[in-house]
């Protein structure tokens, strides 16, 4: 086939090569593609190809799945919700008669942090563990999702019918709660008992208060608790009273206590504490003089003390076998040297030691002054005589119906397991609980209420102070809030927020006379959650002798009882067991023994040598403990301080229906306590046993060496009489030599030093306030998202605590080496050191990080850039503090962790999250940032606001909870702000080194020279002489 | 050739020839392994596969599976990243120190000396970088690249920067040296050898020609990387002791840390070169070449590195008593009497009592006590490394945080993958490399008219 030559035109132009076609024969299609801006000069073919290649990549990738992350924005905005701008409502954080007046701080709606109510005249601003950490119990999956009928899931309407028609005829009802402090609730409980004929309201508490209530009765007529003044107080004797810690108001009581105890040069005059305990509690750590002593001995030893000051006021002694107890002499003679100002309070149950203790007041001229029974407290109703009753009965059947408002008796009184079996023998049994706990789940109904923070109500804690709560968040399950349920099963049409204000309108609101306008009244109380009237003062005189009392103390109470005696406590972190479940509470390091995650017989260093039981990095053998015919396996803790032949055991542990946090920690000692005469007693004197088994065990505690090995650059103390003598008693000056002197350490430095020319943010801690309760560590927790870590994770010495408090002993006082040094004094004296990162100035732990994520700020910070770190950990080695901690593991979003950390874990968990702060990767260290996130926060609001910054406007987390305002935190540039005047710094300076001269103020390892900005103030004890 | 008085003991015995030299060392590479190397081979190759499993957990779960705690952040891993390092130390004090002075006697053991620095090295520097709590970044992020991150740049302040760098340029200049000396080796290989074997020893020979002027820059190459070798065998164990000497920590923060660090690492890694040798000797007949002098003239090291380091012990102690610091002085006590008191006796006892065993011409000749001791030496300064890192911190300044350190399995397992890791190289490296630098060792071959009689 021959090739085809022939040349095809397009048309004569090409034949004829016309100009014209020439130009336009590349361009076949008139019309360009709209690409390139309708620039035809640069669109080309290959734009095109790059556009298409580009529009079929991207959509490519967009059709790869990406997480989903929802954020749908609000359709219709509510009025007071701005997206990271946090809201306040004020509110009352109330279980049974523990009461506090609180700020809860909501984001996007979500109640995330709880902070102590300053307008309340009762905890004035300060706060607790417990409360702290409530915030996370509303988020807690194991609350009820909705009412259960026989342990399964119902509806309102059944259980309504259902119940209201057993109850009306199940014959005689009794409603057993804890102490109802609010007025409206106990009108509810009456409406309710009128509607079924009568019934009786039972109340009682876990840790019964009783005795006080039943001595003010025989004392003077009536039923109840005083108000206690402790800051009216030059000389306070405790008989095992853990009133800074766990006895009734302890807020409160911190709070008073601190007012005597803060020293300056202006006052250098402070209260002198007296304790007499068995147990080494927080307070008689605070104490000046304590002497452990048996609960045997106890109501004698405040029959000696009643003896002793009856002779100086010439006053009838009484009759009680002399005991021997050191350092109540002393204390008779300073209490009378101070009369109508000094305080003697009992821990004690026992109606007839109250009884003397109030003559004892009486007789000191206290009544009205430091104890005053003129305006009663309302905190503890309780009637164990009551509950004794209450429990017979139902054991032998002649209840018909049971109503148990949100309590746990079951668990949590001495008869538990009696009111087990009863409840069966009940015709209808109802709970008002939220979680299926030991109670709820043997009863038919269970109804559950709101968590405080979803609910309306009103508190009536002691004579003239009201408070109210609100709900802060919409009920996160189907529960109803349990007064409703009262209502409704009444056959009231009102709901409860209805009858509140209706209450309030006829009652408060009409005896005051500020406004006539209810609803101001109500808008403004509501707003500052706290109403206060003035009330008249009712004194009362006593109306009996101590005789019978006295002579009952003498007989029932021992000089020397031969036998174990066992002393149940309450431990801060776990209280009465109420909210065991929640994982910061359990993994609270305990003020004492620094143990988390359990409870634990505690025994003196005395009966461990004599068993040879020794303690090592928590190890230790369980003991059987046998009281009467119960015994219990337990492991054993050696406690400095505790009193010989007596042995501790918390309460609030052992639970096993709490939920998956709490099951199974520890034992329950409710068991153990007894109520047989007529009080609920804690204190067991006969028949204890203990036998030391063969199983080793492990007690997770945070810090395992007791003394701070005498130590002056860490430790700083003085009495109080070398304190009045030189103000700098108790420092540690080091000088270090330098070209023929000897200079303080801060003027050697290989660096050149920071400038600070705005702020220069600092703390001032006050070892001689701070009680060591802990409340600031809960609330770093909270504020920081810090991470739960477990019992395993303890063990392995890993928690992630961002602040500690210390807690040293002192060694015996002849301790020569360093073995010695070690090991703690029999009664010991404590101190407690609140321990964060002291953000020094020369940070050591700066220089070593090999990709500088660890970095000064130019406002005296040491700043943690978790995005950079890549976890080499030498900064935490460098770091002479030990304050950094290192995420070991992935603590969030991991099985491994779920069941202990749930605020990172669970769907629900996570609301508690504050959003301002990152929630850690695995391998990265994190540490104390001087809650930053305040601080800029701070900052961006004075900005937008076009001021200054106002000193008190930012707080850190752990200065605003504490309870004794022993932390505080400042502008240490700012000449006008309370650290600078704490400090007393003169100089106008804008140098990170800041002369200070206060004369107690010093920096923990000074002579390393690592200039923390943070400082301690020493600690003074009331005492003639330092025993260490 | 090499002249040497007949009094001198001759460096080579056994009247070997050169041919006997080529022969000797590359049977090794050209014969099928044997049987007791394929399972020294294969048992290396295990115990790295278990330690991987270890590793593979730390890498998956986190250092979390360590038993590391809030107080004792370095334990085994530092420990064992320093005591790798110290190890390598003696390849290259061997071939660049010694060449320097002229010590003829380093020819029969600087090539695996060096092999063993090399794989030590690797060893070494996995441990900075499986340490770290996220060493997918760290392993980047630490060096001084540029990034898109606006002006973020490495902190050079940091001791662990500075190791970074220390670790780099030791490994890089120990790997060309060796290599560089392989070379001649290589090629006498691929000259003997045929097929694939050929092209591949061809290719590592990089064409050498053996012409003269190819042995003098070989000569001037080597000659100038042993000068800039020499500095960096103090300078490594210096860097890495700053880690510790630049801290606050009592124990930690001691101006004695660089010279006692160099010795020990001279000490621990003469050690282990016995250690290897020892059996490399036997196992591949090489008795002719590593003679009794030579484990004799090492014994000698020994004791001189053993000395100094026994007395920077005893220096540190002074100087706690004489500082007067109270947080020093009590660091100190507790490396004797505190909870950790039998790791110090371990150390002292075989890091300074055993050595002085070689004091005894019997000992020191003796190839059993030689190896014993060899193995004692590593263990004691194994102990060493944990003493100073793990007693310094568990009690320092704050008794609150004092805290005790429990090693977990995960801890043993990273270990024992680095011995796998580097049995599993050295055996390879003995196999298919020659172990002996063969064009070296000729040069102090006797010649034949001369052969040695008795």
């Amino acid at each position: 086939m021959t090739e085809n030559k022939k040349t095809y035109w397009k048309g004569l132009e090409q034949l004829t090569n016309d100009p014209e076609f020439v130009k336009n024969a590349e361009r076949e299609f008139p019309e360009y593609l709209p690409i390139n801006g309708g620039n035809e000069e640069g669109s080309t073919r290959r734009d095109f190809l790059k556009l298409m290649g580009f529009s079929l990549a991207a959509a490519s990738l967009a059709a790869c799945e990406a997480p989903i992350r929802k954020a749908i924005p609000y359709v219709n905005k509510p009025v007071d919700i701005n997206p990271s701008i946090p809201n306040y409502y004020a509110s009352t954080f109330s279980s049974g008669g523990d009461y506090a007046s609180i700020v809860v701080k909501t984001r996007e709606g979500r109640p995330i942090k709880i902070d102590g109510n300053e307008l309340s005249p009762i905890n004035k601003g300060g706060i607790s563990a417990i409360v702290e950490a409530s915030v996370l119990s509303l988020y807690d999956k194991q609350r009820l999702a909705g009412p259960h009928i026989n342990g399964t899931i119902s509806d309102w309407a059944t259980i309504d019918s259902e119940v209201k028609a057993k109850l009306a005829a199940a014959g005689p009802v009794k409603i057993v709660t804890n102490t109802v402090i609010s007025p409206s609730t106990e009108k509810v409980l009456e409406q309710f008992a009128a509607a079924f004929g009568g019934a009786e309201v039972i109340t009682y508490d876990p840790i019964s208060n009783y005795g006080i209530t039943k001595a003010a009765e025989t004392s003077y007529g009536t039923a109840m608790l005083p108000t206690y003044n402790f800051e009216k107080a030059g000389v306070i004797v405790s008989f095992g009273a853990d009133f800074l810690g766990t006895w009734i108001s302890p807020i409160e009581f911190a709070k008073q206590y601190v007012q005597g105890r803060k020293i300056s040069k202006e006052k250098p005059e402070m209260s002198r504490h007296f304790q007499f305990e068995s147990n080494l509690s927080l307070t008689g750590a605070n104490a000046d003089y304590r002497t452990p002593i048996k609960p045997s001995q106890s109501g004698l030893a405040v029959l000696a003390l009643y003896n002793a000051l009856a002779k100086q006021a010439g006053a009838a002694t009484v009759q009680g076998a002399a005991v021997e107890i050191a350092n109540l002499d002393r204390a008779a003679k300073e209490l009378w040297a101070n009369k109508g100002k000094s305080i003697v309070v009992s821990g004690s149950n026992d109606p007839n030691v109250q009884v003397i203790i109030n003559a004892i007041n009486d007789l000191l001229e206290n009544n009205g002054v430091t104890v005053d029974f003129s305006k009663p407290s309302y905190s503890r109703k309780g009637d164990d005589s009551k509950m004794n009753q209450f429990v017979a009965e139902l054991k032998a059947g002649r209840i018909g119906g049971v109503v148990f408002y949100n309590c746990n008796p079951v668990y949590d009184f001495a008869k538990g397991a009696e009111i087990a079996e009863g409840i069966a023998k009940a015709k209808v049994s109802v709970a008002t609980n939220s979680t299926m706990d030991e109670t709820a789940s043997l009863v038919q109904y269970v109804a559950p209420d709101h968590h405080y923070l979803e609910s309306w109500n009103d508190f009536y804690p002691r004579k003239g102070e009201y408070s109210l709560s609100q709900p802060a968040i919409s009920p996160l399950f189907n529960s109803r809030q349990a007064q409703d349920t009262f209502l409704v099963w009444a056959g009231a049409t009102t709901n409860y927020y209805d009858f509140l204000q209706q209450n309030w309108n006829t009652t408060i609101f009409a005896a005051q006379t500020e406004t006539s306008n209810f609803q101001e009244f109500w808008d403004r109380s509501l707003f500052n959650g706290v109403y206060s009237i003035p009330s008249v003062s009712a004194p009362v005189t006593s109306i009996s002798d101590v005789a019978s009392a006295a002579s009952a103390v003498a007989k029932s109470y021992k000089p020397d009882n031969a036998s174990t005696e066992l002393a149940m406590y309450v431990k801060i972190g776990i209280g009465n067991g109420t909210f065991a479940n929640n994982p910061w509470l359990q993994e609270m390091s305990d003020p004492i023994s620094k143990a988390t995650w359990d409870n634990y017989l505690t025994v003196s260093q005395k009966w461990a040598n004599e068993n040879g039981l020794r303690m090592n990095e928590g190890e230790t053998k369980k003991a059987k403990l046998t009281v009467g015919a119960k015994s219990i396996m337990v492991p054993i803790l050696v406690q400095p301080g505790q009193a010989d032949g007596t042995v501790g055991l918390a309460l609030g542990y052992g639970r096993n229906k709490a939920g998956r946090v709490a099951d199974g920690v520890g034992v329950n000692a409710y068991e153990l306590a007894d109520s047989d005469k007529g009080f609920t007693n804690f204190d067991v004197i006969e028949g204890v046993s203990i036998e030391i088994t063969s199983d080793s065990y492990k007690i997770a505690q945070t810090q395992t060496h007791q003394t701070y090995m005498g130590r002056e650059f860490v430790i700083q103390e003085a009495t109080l009489g070398e304190y009045k003598e030189d103000a700098f008693a108790g420092r540690y000056q080091p000088k270090i030599y330098k070209e023929g002197e000897f200079v303080k350490p801060s003027k050697i430095s290989l660096w050149k030093g920071h400038q600070y020319s705005q702020h220069h943010w600092g703390l001032a801690i006050d070892m001689n306030s701070c009680i060591g309760c802990g409340a600031c560590t809960i609330a770093c927790q909270v504020e920081n998202n810090v991470s739960v870590v477990g019992k395993q994770e303890v063990l392995n010495r890993r928690e992630m605590a961002w602040i500690r408090i210390d807690r040293y002993y002192s060694s015996p006082v002849e301790a020569t080496s360093n073995k010695e040094l070690e090991i703690a004094a029999d009664n010991p004296e404590v101190t407690f050191q609140p321990m964060m990162c002291q953000h020094c100035n020369n940070a050591p732990c700066e220089t070593v990080c090999p990709v500088a994520a660890t970095t000064h700020s130019s406002e005296g910070l040491n700043q943690m850039t978790y995005n950079r770190c890549i976890g080499t950990r030498y900064c935490a080695n460098n770091c002479p503090y030990k304050v950094r901690r290192f995420n070991w593991f992935k603590y969030h979003d991991n099985k491994d962790f779920a069941a202990v950390n749930v605020a990172q874990n669970d769907d629900m968990g996570k609301m508690v999250l504050n959003p301002d702060v990152t929630v850690r990767a695995r391998g990265v260290i994190e540490k104390c940032s001087m809650c930053v996130q305040r601080i800029q926060g701070g900052k961006l609001t004075a900005k937008r606001e076009g001021r200054k910054i106002k000193d008190g406007e930012i707080n850190v987390a752990c200065a605003s909870a504490c309870p004794t305002t022993a932390i505080v935190f400042g502008d240490m540039n700012d000449t006008n702000s309370k650290i600078t005047q704490l400090l007393k710094i003169k100089e106008d300076t804008i140098s990170a080194v800041k002369e200070v001269n206060e004369e107690r103020a010093y920096h923990v390892l000074e002579e390393i020279n690592v200039s923390p900005n943070v400082w301690y103030f020493t600690k003074i004890r009331n005492k003639d002489k330092s025993e260490a | 050739m090499h002249v040497t008085t007949s009094v001198r003991e001759p460096l080579i015995t056994g009247g070997k020839t050169l041919k006997d030299v080529t022969h000797d060392i590359s049977r090794q590479v050209e014969a099928r392994p044997s049987l007791g190397w394929l399972l020294a081979f294969l048992f290396s190759v295990g115990v790295l596969l278990l330690g991987s499993i270890a590793l593979a957990a730390t890498l998956w779960e986190g250092i979390g599976m360590w038993g590391l705690n809030k107080t004792v952040g370095w334990a085994w891993d530092i420990t064992n990243f320093v005591w790798w390092v110290g190890i390598g130390h003696a390849g290259t004090l061997i071939s660049a120190v010694l060449l320097l002075f002229r010590q003829k006697w380093r020819m029969a053991i600087n090539r695996a000396a060096e092999a063993m620095t090399i794989f030590a090295v690797i060893c070494a520097a996995m441990f900075p970088v499986i340490h770290m709590g996220r060493p997918w970044l760290g392993a980047y992020w630490a060096l001084p690249l540029p990034n898109t991150f606006g002006s973020l740049w490495v902190n050079f302040n940091s001791p662990l920067l500075w190791d970074v760098f220390a670790i780099s340029t030791y490994f890089a200049v120990s790997l060309v040296f060796w290599y560089i000396g392989l070379i001649p080796d290589f090629a006498t290989i691929r000259d003997r050898a045929t097929g694939i074997r050929r092209s591949i020893y061809g290719a590592l020979s990089f064409g050498w020609d053996g012409a003269a002027k190819t042995w003098s820059r070989y000569e001037s190459v080597a000659l100038i990387l042993a000068g800039l070798a020499t500095p960096l065998v103090l300078s490594v164990h210096t860097i890495v002791s700053f880690d510790f000497a630049t801290s606050v920590i009592p124990g930690w923060h001691t101006t004695i840390f660089p010279p006692y660090f160099v010795a020990g690492a001279i000490f621990s890694g003469f050690a282990m070169v016995l250690t290897l040798m020892i059996v490399t000797r036997k196992v591949f007949q090489l008795e002719d070449y590593i003679t009794i002098g030579h484990i004799e003239l090492m014994n000698i090291v020994i004791i001189i590195t053993g000395s100094i380091v026994g007395i920077a012990y005893i220096t540190e102690f002074f100087m706690a008593w004489y500082s007067g610091v109270a947080a020093e002085q009590y660091a100190f006590m507790n490396r004797m009497f505190g909870p950790y008191w039998w790791a110090y006796w371990s150390m002292m006892t075989c890091n300074v009592i055993s050595p002085q065993l070689f004091w005894f011409k019997k000992i020191r000749t003796s190839i059993v006590a030689t190896f014993l001791l060899s193995l004692v030496v590593n263990i004691g300064m194994w102990f060493e490394r944990f003493v100073i890192i793990v007693t310094s911190l568990h009690r320092d300044y704050l008794p609150s945080s004092w805290a005790m350190f429990y090693p977990t399995i995960s801890d043993v397992g990273v270990y024992l993958f680095t011995f796998g890791l580097f049995f599993t190289l050295f055996f390879l490296f003995a196999k298919f490399f020659p172990v002996i630098n063969m064009a070296e060792i000729k040069s102090i071959v006797k010649s034949s008219s001369e052969k040695v009689t008795k």
